[in-house]
């Protein structure tokens, strides 16, 4: 029953120096039928369709796809992938582009690159997320401070639940993920290198 | 099975004769015959999803399966380790495969957390399908001295209840009358699609069998398997809560929408005021983890399955479920 799922060519022989060309060796036969969009629970907030990013992804429009919010919007539901008739791999591809706008650190995105990031760097150093650390790593990597009033009323009722612990942060964890992270990290630099 | 002592009795007679003897028997079915499994909670279940897994420890017991926790058992990810680095998103569900594979016989594992669930899967599926992505991935699990050859099973805990457990089981040992309460089954993504294992990843129906089992009606909604935009409520609230809004409008009539994800779950009871001020309607409903309902029907009481730490139960159903309390035993 598995055999839906095509298998993203992540990684494989493809992987170059330019970043983009991964994804667009993914949706190569990309026919723009527009299914993808039609069944995009997040296309009533995108400012391009996904069937319209693809297309960008072809003709290699780096600049419109790094101003446009659509990927960053993906929820990573798979009904793309799951009803493409291509049978390609959406959910992955959007992904990619994700990974390429941490990578560059694109300032459009900074919202969720830095949600991202201070959940892997929670990780990084404890094995497991602590969600306290985590909200705190995030609220001062965004240096926002209207932003922890925002999640205040959530916070306030799991705390009250006795669901958020106060921790208190340690970066020598024997658990650390560190040489995990290290390791990966050299390995994609080497391939991107 | 039940998990017990049971005996039986063989007589033998010889005929013509009267001379006969009696042999007793008595088996033991104990932890040995019991159906395993290795336990992978994630890190929701230790801190903003703790009733989900007090609930599945509870409701597994009392379906005589076994749980062995998988030890030291790491972060798989979420969704953040795929948008910064696809060889980290396979490395890290990666190493809790491999932990799993150092037992001698490594039972399936089984996941509560939709979103831990696709993580584990698509670490074992991709690296199985590509020889060059296992060689990195092992690379990078040497730094901590393990080693993945893809011998294990993943499973969601869904699969698991639907079809290991299955709903006559269950019918066996309901214990309350739930035959007024109408449930709405709320899927989510990620254990639908996009590896169509145990559902249909368009029109997902596992639960309703489980769901009858109990006596209780199943909410008609097609909303099952819609996405609730998962940490769209954290970094983009207006699209997470239109997603949501859309959900809770559908549940209408429904008593309780019932969850397999910590993420649905939150997202679907934690923003319920704010989104029905968007609305300008009342949109509070009961969210409840398929094992707190399922434990709640064959007769574990709401402290066991941890009622408490839930963020929405209405008053409704908490008058609905104290007068169905035992009603089938009284
Ligand atoms: S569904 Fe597939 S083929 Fe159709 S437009 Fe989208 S990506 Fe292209
Ligand atoms: S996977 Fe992403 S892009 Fe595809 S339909 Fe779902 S939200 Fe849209
Ligand atoms: S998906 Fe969530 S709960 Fe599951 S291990 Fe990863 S972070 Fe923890
Ligand atoms: S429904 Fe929401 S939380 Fe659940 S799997 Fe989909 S996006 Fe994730």
């Amino acid at each position: 029953m598995n055999e839906v799922y095509k298998q993203p060519t992540a990684n494989g022989p493809q992987a170059t120096a330019d970043p983009l060309a991964r994804i667009r060796g993914m949706i190569q036969s990309c026919i723009q039928c527009g299914t993808c969009t039609g069944s995009c629970p997040n296309a009533f907030a995108m400012d391009l369709t996904p069937r319209h990013l693809w297309r960008l992804v072809l003709m290699q429009q780096k600049d419109d796809i790094f101003q446009s919010r659509t990927f960053v919007l993906c929820s990573a539901c798979y009904y793309c992938t799951l009803r493409c008739p291509r049978g390609l791999p959406l959910t992955e591809a959007m992904g990619g582009l994700k990974q390429i706008a941490a990578k560059e650190d694109l300032p459009l995105y900074k919202h969720s690159i830095r949600f991202y990031k201070s959940f892997m760097e929670s990780i990084r150093r404890h094995g497991r997320v602590r969600e306290t650390e985590f909200m705190t790593l995030y609220f001062g990597a965004m240096k926002n401070p209207l932003l922890p009033f925002r999640f205040a009323p959530l916070g306030m009722k799991l705390m009250g639940k006795g669901k958020v612990g106060v921790q208190i942060p340690s970066k020598n964890d024997p658990n650390s993920l560190d040489a995990v992270f290290r390791k990966a990290e050299e390995l994609e630099g080497k391939d991107e290198g | 099975m039940k998990f017990g002592t049971f005996g039986f009795r063989i007589c033998f007679g010889f005929r013509d004769s009267d001379f006969g003897f009696v042999l007793d028997f008595e088996i033991q079915i104990g932890e040995e015959s019991m159906k395993k499994y290795l336990y992978y909670p994630g890190c929701s279940l230790e801190g903003t999803a703790r009733e989900y897994d007090v609930s599945t420890r509870a409701f597994m017991k009392a379906m005589d399966t076994k749980l062995l926790e998988l030890e030291d058992w790491t972060c798989c990810g979420a969704s953040a380790a795929e948008a910064v680095s696809h060889l980290l998103s396979v490395a890290l569900p990666a190493l809790n495969l491999a932990i799993a594979e150092k037992r001698d016989t490594p039972e399936d594992i089984l996941v509560p957390c939709s979103a831990c669930y696709l993580n584990l899967k698509k670490a074992q599926e991709e690296t199985r399908k590509d020889p060059d992505l296992l060689k990195k991935v092992n690379i990078v699990l040497q730094e901590k001295n393990l080693r993945l050859q893809g011998k294990v099973q993943v499973r969601h805990l869904l699969d698991v209840i639907s079809q290991d457990i299955g709903s006559e089981r269950i019918r066996e040992q309901v214990k309350r009358d739930f035959s007024g309460l109408c449930i709405a089954p709320y899927y989510g993504c990620q254990c639908l699609r996009p590896y169509p294992v145990f559902d249909d990843p368009e029109v997902p129906r596992s639960m309703e069998p489980l769901i009858t089992a109990t006596g209780a009606n199943v909410h008609p909604w097609d909303m099952g398997g819609r996405c609730c935009g998962a940490s769209h409520m954290n970094t983009k609230p207006e699209v997470g809560q239109a997603l949501v809004g859309a959900i809770l409008a559908e549940a209408k009539g429904a008593d309780v929408i019932v969850t397999v994800c910590p993420m649905c779950q939150m997202n679907l009871e934690a923003y319920q005021r704010k989104i029905s001020s968007n609305y300008g309607e009342d949109l509070s409903m009961t969210i409840l983890y398929l094992p707190q309902f399922l434990g709640l029907a064959i007769g574990l009481s709401e402290d066991e399955m941890r009622l408490d730490m839930n963020l929405s139960v209405t008053k409704e159903t908490r008058n609905k479920l104290g007068e169905m309390a035992f009603a089938l035993a009284a």
